[in-house]
């Protein structure tokens, strides 16, 4: 067991709004960032004005401003969920191609994605379920996986029936292979990477428990590096 | 030249059977319905549509879905909860789907716009989509051998263009359009004005007009700009 994993135990696992918050918080500031559609998009509610962070959304835009409301609703005005939003001081808009090379290209600082499935190395499963039925949709999630600086993913750590989202390897489609940097879930802040899973924190379960829970190896934290050294934030 | 239409039945005379149709637009922002509306009573069937979407509700291109004149749809994202044309269409087997990554679909229609032959992406590679495609590794990265898509025809909406055909868009309806109006043959664009060359600033201009064959006045578009 490592002594610098962080467990809040002193509480239980994080509500939706509370791991959104907890994502804003290792967002630089000064960062250019792409926040996927669903939960994600909730980590802008907890991003400081102040803090500079500058949103880029799929659809041609950087400085999107927080969800369109009353008259300021406009159709022509719209993020990557199709949601009116409203525009910054400082926003710029550009077409498609331009969007994908700031997404593609390594421009963007961070991005958040959902997801079904991650591996310990971090593979990302977030675009397709594989059901027959299923209409499949990709948008642009295998962009956003490959071409951010960092990608972060935030999930629940367990689907309701209690099967681990973190997995060896993915069972549903891939969106990326080895794109995942850092994984955010209600229980537990894991880094990923070539050598496979660090539990940074965890809340409402020690690390152990999570140990047992979990069907993939856990490496050790580094003993000796500053938590901030290792979130490199 | 680009050629000033008086109506949109007009502006979309001569899309032949088997076109392949560039159809602007994310969701509703940008989308072209009053000349999807005219593709409509064209006539033009067994048409390929490429389209970031594959309709919303009842109008527009899933009105040209609906009435049978669509085989196959080029698209990233077909999946939203009033999609229901295309998703009945898809599962009765009706309707062909090409699913590209959104960037691809951007990056392949830039590629046929500006005469490049096949790129090499990292978008996807090592998953289902770059199933069968050719891959190289280049800096120690798997890339996947990207084709353009060219258009026959492109339909596009933007917000204002002069009688040379140069466009300004409005927000984020300019999405696709700049870069499908490069790669079709026939490039027609709806717009909610035209004003006389001179008026639009040329440091402003987003698409030159030498990439617009014809364009017609709608109108019907959100508010100022």
């Amino acid at each position: 067991m490592s002594r610098s994993v962080i467990e809040h135990l002193d509480r239980g696992p994080l509500d939706r709004d509370e791991l959104a918050a907890r994502v804003a918080r290792d967002i630089p500031a000064g960062s250019y960032v792409n926040l996927g559609i669903g939960q994600p998009t909730t980590v802008a509610n907890h991003l400081r004005p102040e803090s500079g962070i500058v949103l880029h959304t799929e659809n041609g835009m950087l400085g999107m401003g927080p969800e369109a409301t009353g008259d300021q609703i406009d159709f022509d005005l719209i993020n990557a969920g199709k949601v009116p939003v409203t525009e910054l001081p400082g926003a710029s808009y550009f077409h498609h191609a331009d969007s994908f090379a700031i997404m593609r290209g390594g421009h963007l600082d961070v991005c958040v994605l959902g997801a079904f499935q991650v591996s310990a190395c971090g593979d990302l499963a977030n675009w397709h379920t594989g059901a027959p039925d299923a209409i499949p949709a990709v948008g642009g999630a295998m962009d956003l996986a490959i071409g951010a600086k960092r990608v972060f993913v935030m999930m629940t750590l367990f689907t309701k029936d209690g099967t681990p989202k973190l997995v060896r390897d993915c069972t549903y489609p891939l969106t990326g292979v080895r794109c995942v940097d850092r994984l955010y879930t209600d229980v537990a802040v894991i880094e990923l990477g070539p050598q496979g899973a660090t539990v940074l924190e965890t809340y409402g379960l020690a690390h152990s428990r999570l140990v047992e829970l979990l069907d993939v190896p856990l490496l050790d934290a580094p003993m000796d590096v500053p938590y901030a050294a290792v979130e490199g934030a | 030249m680009t050629e000033v239409c008086a109506t949109t039945d007009e502006a979309v005379a001569g899309v032949a059977d088997g076109a392949t149709v560039l159809v602007g637009g994310f969701g509703l922002a940008g989308m072209p319905s009053a000349l999807i509306d005219a593709l409509i009573r064209q006539g033009a069937t067994d048409l390929t549509v490429v389209c970031n979407n594959a309709g919303n509700g009842e109008t527009g291109l899933a009105a040209l879905l609906a009435a049978g004149r669509v085989r196959k749809v080029v698209c990233s994202f077909p999946r939203q909860s009033d999609s229901w044309v295309f998703d009945r269409l898809y599962r009765e087997g009706r309707i062909e789907l090409e699913l590209v990554p959104q960037g691809n679909l951007a990056e392949r229609m830039r590629a046929a716009g500006a005469g490049i032959g096949a790129f090499y992406c990292p978008t996807g590679a090592g998953t289902l989509l770059a199933e069968g495609k050719e891959t190289r590794v280049i800096d120690g990265r798997l890339h996947v051998l990207e084709h353009p898509i060219r258009g026959d025809v492109a339909l596009i909406k933007a917000r204002v263009s002069d009688r040379m055909g140069n466009l300004v868009y409005r927000k984020t309806a300019r999405n696709f359009g700049p870069v499908m109006a490069t790669a079709a043959t026939t490039t027609i664009v709806e717009v909610h004005s035209l004003v006389e060359p001179g008026e639009l600033d040329p440091e402003v201009v987003v698409t030159p007009g030498i990439f617009v064959d014809r364009v017609v006045v709608t109108g019907d578009q959100e508010g100022p700009a």
